[in-house]
């Protein structure tokens, strides 16, 4: 475990935060924005004033928002930065080059490169410093849609492939979900809350975690194809998703958000949505004075529902209820 | 009448003093350029102060602090026996402070405008602060050196009330061109005030053309 202990005061806003993270995998840092999630970074990385150690003595990997690649060094002047003053040369500079696929690009000036190809040479060139761990404030999000999709592969190759532990800042649950292995939710400067993001994102007394933020994430393994859908199986129940999903026996994320589950009492015998499952009402939550955030077990995994409390009211949604829950769309991480 | 002499006095002048400036204006500049202390406007103008004041108020002070029984005038005699006053090495010093701004300033400048992320990303890539300011901040602020360099070599070489207080005019000594034309002026040698001022105006145009050149080259990397 690596124990991130860190406070600071500054005009409007206080951080003060003392969370064990796990040495291995990504942790995500998820809060709205004002929250403190850079400044945690930035104090961990001793950019912040007032905490000890030098920058430059740290030996942590920081991938900006903004690549901030140094414009008068080539991609491989800038890559090669880090690594001739790490301390250690546990990375090896060809399989990350390869991972990030920048062989291409290396003797290039970054003024020439896409954003999203500068963000990948910034990756290599943190990583290639050897660090004890790598701090990534919102890498994607300077970045639009497009862009966004043809790096996120490269994470997901980082997060199977590199032992190095990364803390990832930020406000997009949706990539949090898929990347992360642990998920620490920052409120006002304060941890809020700490654990498996499997366990964190199925909470439902977060309010950072409501609204379009609230769903659960689940590993299924696609084993079945059928009229351009496929299966996937999860403990003791399955999901039809559009699409066609290798069948390689191995388990995939899915993401089920709140408010694409909604509950019936009885199963709907005539209804357009493909998949409805026998669950168990765990908790029942208002978030505020119109909605509700209901956690049901299905097997050993949970679900979120978003719900009306007048829904909850009229079909009287009690903890232990046997239910339906209606599951209208799932976000699977290729 | 030898012309030669007095221009490569003076262009000894700007060249020991610009190499000097390089050295003591970078570190002021630099932190002019970081510091968020309270005492950063009373240093930019005490910097500054060369410009505003008349040369002639500067050599006067100069040639107090300066002169045998100055503050570092004696200090200067006691540990090498001689005057800084009317000097070569009195002009280099009082050289030094007069176009201590125009080396500082440019290069101030070109410091400030360095966005501070490459700086920050130089430091968590394994940088110390002396690092990262020769690997990063001096190689993308070249265009304040340059311009920093050529603007105190300039400034110095056209140099007359601070040298005239200072220096005097001693041939091979303190005669710099400035004083020479003003020299042949006096004793209504124009012809030779003529050569001197258009070897002058000609280097002047020569050392700015040279200077916008690089600096459009820099500017467009």
């Amino acid at each position: 475990m690596i124990r991130l202990r860190h406070k600071l005061r500054k005009e409007n806003f206080a951080l003060d935060v003392d969370v064990e993270v796990p040495d291995t995998g990504i942790t995500g840092i998820f809060g709205e924005s004002g929250s403190g999630k850079t400044t945690l970074l930035r104090c961990i990385a001793g950019l912040e004033q007032g905490d000890g150690l030098p920058v430059h003595k740290r030996n942590v990997g920081y991938v900006f928002q903004e690549p901030g690649l140094f414009p008068h060094l080539s991609v491989r002047g800038n890559i090669e930065y880090g690594a001739r003053r790490a301390r250690t040369h546990r990375v090896e500079s060809v399989p990350v080059v390869e991972m990030l696929g920048i062989g291409n690009l290396l003797d290039r000036k970054p003024d020439s490169l896409s954003g999203g190809e500068a963000q990948r040479v910034a990756i290599a060139a943190a990583l290639l410093r050897s660090p004890d761990l790598v701090l990534m404030d919102e890498p994607l999000a300077s970045l639009d849609r497009k862009r966004k999709d043809e790096l996120l592969p490269y994470f997901d190759r980082l997060h199977d492939e590199l032992s190095v532990p990364v803390v990832y800042v930020s406000h997009d649950i949706e990539e949090i979900s898929r990347l992360c292995d642990h998920l620490v939710l920052l409120e006002g400067g304060k941890v809020a809350a700490s654990g498996n993001l499997f366990d964190v994102v199925s909470r439902v007394d977060m309010p950072v975690l409501s609204g379009r933020n609230a769903g659960v994430v689940l590993w299924a393994t696609p084993m079945d194809h059928e009229d351009g859908l496929t299966r996937f199986d999860f403990g003791d129940g399955n999901i039809w998703v559009p699409g066609t999903f290798e069948k390689r026996g191995n388990p995939l994320r899915l993401r089920i958000a709140a408010s694409d589950v909604s509950i019936a009492r009885d199963r709907p015998t005539s209804s357009t949505i493909l998949n409805i499952l026998r669950a168990t009402i765990d908790e029942v939550h208002a978030v505020n004075t119109a909605t509700a955030l209901v956690r049901l077990g299905v097997g050993n995994q949970s679900l979120l529902a978003q719900v009306t409390n007048r829904s909850v009211s009229r079909l009287e949604l009690r903890p232990g209820d046997q239910v339906f829950a209606q599951i209208k769309s799932v976000t699977v991480r290729h | 009448m030898n012309i030669f002499g007095p221009m490569w006095l003076s262009i000894q002048l700007a060249f020991f003093t610009t190499a000097i400036l390089l050295v003591i204006g970078t570190p002021i500049a630099w932190w002019l350029s970081q510091t968020r202390a309270r005492l950063k406007p009373a240093v930019q103008a005490i910097v500054a102060m060369p410009i505003v004041l008349p040369p002639t108020v500067l050599g006067f002070y100069l040639l107090i602090l300066l002169g045998p029984d100055g503050a570092i005038g004696s200090w200067w005699v006691q540990l090498t026996g001689s005057a800084l006053t009317f000097s070569f090495t009195g002009l280099v010093v009082a050289s030094c402070i007069y176009s201590l701004p125009f080396a500082v300033q440019p290069m101030q400048n070109a410091f400030e405008s360095l966005p501070r992320k490459y700086l920050e990303r130089a430091w968590t890539l394994g940088a110390s602060r002396l690092d990262a300011f020769f690997t990063i901040a001096a190689p993308l602020s070249l265009r304040g050196f340059i311009s920093g360099i050529v603007l105190s070599f300039a400034h110095t070489l056209g140099e007359f009330g601070v040298v005239l207080m200072v220096g005097g005019n001693i041939p091979g000594e303190t005669r710099v061109i400035s004083i020479a034309i003003y020299d042949h002026v006096e004793s209504l040698n124009y012809a030779a005030a003529h050569r001197m001022s258009l070897l002058l105006v000609g280097f002047a145009f020569v050392v700015l053309v040279t200077m916008f050149v690089l600096n459009r080259r820099w500017g467009e990397r």
